[in-house]
């Protein structure tokens, strides 16, 4: 299952759904938001989701998943909405019958989903600017261009 | 001559100041309209760094565009 979510909401929840009695293993990732990047102090995020197709390319993420390891059940719940420093802001838990593929699954999802789900992610930085991350073009900091080649 | 609702979020959303608008276009791929809008609204992200979605699925540059069709540009993800 993955799902967006615009509250925050409880990991020890969500594992429990999880709970499978041939599981011998269960693994978990939380993002949290951090107070910098690249140096500069941020302050809170914002997370911006484009919905149909972030859940649409989550499941498949899931899927792939499923396919590539053995395991018994994978969640990932992503955040939306303004977000405070230390706020869980994706949540991913997988199930397996050892813990391997349950590590494998878990960064996998994880790793996945950072580079295709289409959720954005805007940092406010105690200077008082903005900055749409990964987004920035040239003379700007964050992820800029580099410069054509002379 | 087409008629297409483009929906904007994040930078892009900003960037045009609104979240949805419909456009009469003769653009005939998906890239052929961010190029257009791009000069008209003054995006900042070149075309090879959006990727497009019609109808809530990731298309190619390359895609034709129909009438009545739902458009997403989407700039590079940040989740996590």
């Amino acid at each position: 299952m993955f799902r967006l979510s615009a509250e925050s909401f409880d990991p020890a929840a969500l594992q429990r759904t999880l709970g499978d009695q041939r599981a011998g293993a269960c693994v978990t990732f939380e993002g949290w938001v951090r107070d910098r990047n690249e140096g500069q102090p941020v302050g809170s995020l914002e997370y911006e989701a484009y919905g149909p197709l972030a859940v649409k390319e989550g499941e498949r993420i899931l899927a792939e998943a499923h396919g590539k390891f053995p395991i018994l059940g994978a969640v990932c719940i992503h955040r939306v909405g303004h977000l405070q420093l230390g706020d869980l802001a994706v949540w991913v838990g997988v199930t397996a019958e050892h813990r391997g593929a349950a590590f494998d699954a878990c960064r996998y999802i994880i790793d996945e989903a950072k580079a295709r789900v289409p959720i954005w992610k805007k940092e406010h930085y105690a200077s008082g600017d903005t900055a749409w991350i990964n987004c920035a073009t040239k003379g700007e900091h964050a992820g800029a261009e580099a410069p054509p080649p002379a | 001559m087409i008629s297409v609702a483009v929906q904007y979020f994040a930078i892009l959303r900003e960037q045009r100041g609104l979240a949805q608008e419909k456009i009469a276009t003769t653009a005939g791929t998906a890239e052929a309209l961010y190029d257009e809008l791009k000069q008209r609204h003054g995006f900042t992200l070149p075309a090879a760094r959006i990727r497009a979605a019609v109808n809530d699925e990731f298309v190619s540059a390359a895609a034709p565009l129909r009438d009545g069709d739902r458009i997403v540009f989407i700039p590079p993800v940040a989740g996590g």
